[in-house]
């Protein structure tokens, strides 16, 4: 009997997973564990298989992920630190048959982006937003963020996060899910395979609604930095089901099709 | 050719924007600009030509609204006041740097800080020297009529697409405020999207089609070398629209002993000096920089071979007066004359003001 080649396996039929062609071949500059691979990945399959490609621009921030155009092969706008909602809104307006994602970490997003993510949620941009909360400056070496935890050791709060000295973390994504505008508010994770899954599902909802123009999709992904937290990968994973699940619960928080949206607009109206 | 209109500084702003096919105007409330959207908005010309109007959350947003507007080959447009543009610079910084065309307004009005909503030209250095991070040049348009108000409107955007670089108006309180008639030209359409790229379409951000490389609007380079390339590339460009693009005006310099400088409301209230002195025998000219940056510092420094003084009059404390003087380079007397704090001086303050400085003093 002859043995079998390497190429009798390669068959379409037999793949069970595959690197799509949206993300290029760029090597990642992202640390070991760290959630944007995870997330970009994500992305990047359910631009393929919306197959939206030459439909969809994105829009990158100023943070760990600022990089994330060569990574994701469609046309980007590098934005400003926390502006990326504005940049989004008007190519948005300008191209409304176009797929139009913001990428922001929780600094670029709940600090000094807070005005621009709030009022474009609230004008029910039809855009798309990814929220990579890891509740910490990532890239600038690791200091606190407006979404640090009480208690959370960090560079500029080195004895943790005290309420009375740094103020208490923002539940951004609770403030966005009251807004009218907005159509889909979600938290997810990318931590274990089952979560990817449902993190992934929730981003191909969150484009899709873009063709229904219905309003803002805004997607949390929950993440780890193990470089910011100074703990490794696993531990990160660990520490992250343990203390940021418990303030930053995963699930829906608003759904318009579920949530009989009609109804409470014409309610505010 | 175009009917006659009266109408206000701002107005002759709005209408130029929906003549010549402007497709987006991002703005926020500030006096004395605001009916610049108010006009757009009682226009409503989403209903007629297609063009987005949005009052933005702020001036840092409506920027940033550009830089994602300008990204996809779009033609767009803000306006503001001295301290709405102040909160811009960072957003404009990226602009440049990105080489993304836009149009900037100005209605400058008198500052430092909330100041006054009373004309003034103290946003002179911010506008020519930068005012945001980096090496970076605005194109700048000083009108100092409201037909030039309107007439900018489409030159701006002309000279942003030729040079993949912002343009401003620098206008004041004075041409925003006031009314005069202007020729209004005919509408032009907006750009169809296979207009858009062939003009744009090797670098704007329309979406990535299987037969070219993804665009990627940006003004980072985080290696050192690689930035700098950038830079003289961007260097490269400055100098040729400085060869390229100069504009002033001259009044009364043929025989011209002294001269005085002044762009803008200044120019006119300037022209009217000029008469007055030449009635009293003073050969007194005016130069008005159209651009002001660029600045026509050729045609001062020809001129400093004519005359035997200069006098540089702003409502400034002395910004523009600074390239008056680079440009003299120490051949003959600069001096500056100015109101500011939102005070428009007279055409007889600038008389005596030229009669002092004539005499020796400054
Ligand atoms: C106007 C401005 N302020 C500050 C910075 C510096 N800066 C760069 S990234 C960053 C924080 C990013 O944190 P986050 O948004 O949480 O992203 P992460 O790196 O964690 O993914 C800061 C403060 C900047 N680039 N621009
Ligand atoms: S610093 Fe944190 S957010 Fe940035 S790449 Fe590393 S792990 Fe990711
Ligand atoms: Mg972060």
């Amino acid at each position: 009997m002859s043995e079998i080649q390497i190429q009798d396996i390669i068959k379409k039929e037999n793949f069970v997973y595959g690197k799509t062609k949206i993300l290029t071949d760029n090597v990642m500059h992202y640390c070991p564990g760290c959630s944007h691979g995870v997330t970009h990945k994500l992305v990047a399959e359910v631009i393929e298989e919306l197959d939206i490609q030459e439909k969809t621009i994105g829009v990158s921030p100023v943070g760990c992920s600022v990089l994330a155009y060569n990574y994701i092969d469609i046309d980007w706008q590098q934005a400003a630190h926390g502006r990326a909602p504005a940049l989004a809104t008007a190519t948005k307006r300008l191209m409304p048959d176009h797929y139009v994602f913001t990428y922001q970490g929780d600094g670029d997003l709940a600090s000094i982006g807070a005005a621009e993510i709030l009022h474009a949620c609230n004008r029910g941009e039809n855009i798309t937003v990814i929220f990579v909360n890891n509740a910490i400056y990532g890239m600038t070496g690791g200091q606190m963020a407006p979404t640090t935890l009480i208690g959370m050791p960090t560079a500029t709060s080195p004895y943790g996060r005290q309420a009375a000295l740094h103020g208490y973390p923002l539940k951004i994504t609770e403030l966005i899910a009251q807004l009218p505008g907005v159509a889909y508010v979600t938290r997810q994770s990318v931590h274990t395979p089952a979560a990817v899954r449902k993190a992934k599902k929730a981003i191909k909802k969150g484009f899709e609604n873009q063709a229904r123009k219905i309003g803002t999709s805004f997607i949390e992904i929950v993440s780890t930095c193990s470089s910011g937290w100074k703990i490794s990968p696993v531990e990160s994973n660990r520490w992250m089901e343990e203390h940021m699940f418990k303030f930053y619960p995963l699930g829906d928080l608003k759904d318009a099709e579920k949530d009989n949206e009609e109804d409470y607009r014409k309610f505010i109206e | 050719m175009g009917e006659l209109k009266l109408m206000k500084g701002n107005e002759a702003i709005a209408e130029a924007a929906i003549h010549c096919g402007c497709d987006g105007y991002f703005g926020y409330p500030i006096t004395p600009q605001s009916e610049i959207m108010e006009t757009l908005m009682v226009e409503k010309p989403w209903e007629t030509t297609g063009m987005v109007v949005l009052q933005a959350e702020s001036e840092v947003a409506s920027i940033n609204m550009l830089y994602g507007g300008a990204a996809c080959g779009k033609k767009v447009m803000t306006s503001s006041s001295s301290p709405g543009i102040s909160l811009m610079l960072e957003g404009i910084s990226y602009l440049a740097g990105a080489e993304l065309p836009c149009l900037l307004v100005n209605v400058v009005r008198g500052g430092p800080g909330l100041g006054t909503i009373q004309p003034s030209q103290a946003d002179y250095y911010q506008t020519t020297k930068g005012g945001g991070h980096g090496d970076y040049q605005l194109i700048a348009l000083a009108p100092a009529s409201v037909q030039e108000m309107y007439d900018f409107v489409d030159l701006g955007f002309e000279l942003a697409f030729k040079y993949r670089n912002p343009a401003i108006i620098l206008s004041d309180g004075v041409i925003g405020q006031m009314m005069e008639k202007v020729i209004v030209s005919d509408v032009k359409p907006r750009w169809t999207d296979a207009e858009i790229q062939k003009i744009s379409g090797s670098w704007a951000t329309t979406g990535k089609t299987k037969d070219r490389a993804r665009h990627i609007a940006t003004s980072l380079d985080l290696e050192a070398e690689k930035q700098e390339i950038h830079n003289h590339k961007l260097q490269a460009k400055y100098r040729e629209i400085e060869n390229k693009e100069v504009r002033f005006e001259e009044f009364q310099t043929k025989d011209a002993e002294y001269l005085l400088v002044a762009y803008g409301s200044s120019a006119r209230i300037c022209q009217k000096a000029v008469e007055i002195c030449r009635s009293k025998g003073i050969k007194a000219g005016l130069l008005r920089p159209i651009t002001v940056w660029p600045y026509p510092t050729k045609r001062v420094a020809e001129l400093a071979h004519q005359v035997k003084g200069m006098l540089s009059v702003e409502m400034s404390a002395g910004q523009m007066v600074t390239d008056v003087r680079l440009a003299v380079s120490g051949k003959v007397p600069v001096s500056h004359f100015g109101r500011y704090g939102g005070v428009i001086p007279s055409p007889g303050e600038v008389v005596v003001a030229l009669e002092k400085f004539i005499n020796g003093g400054n």
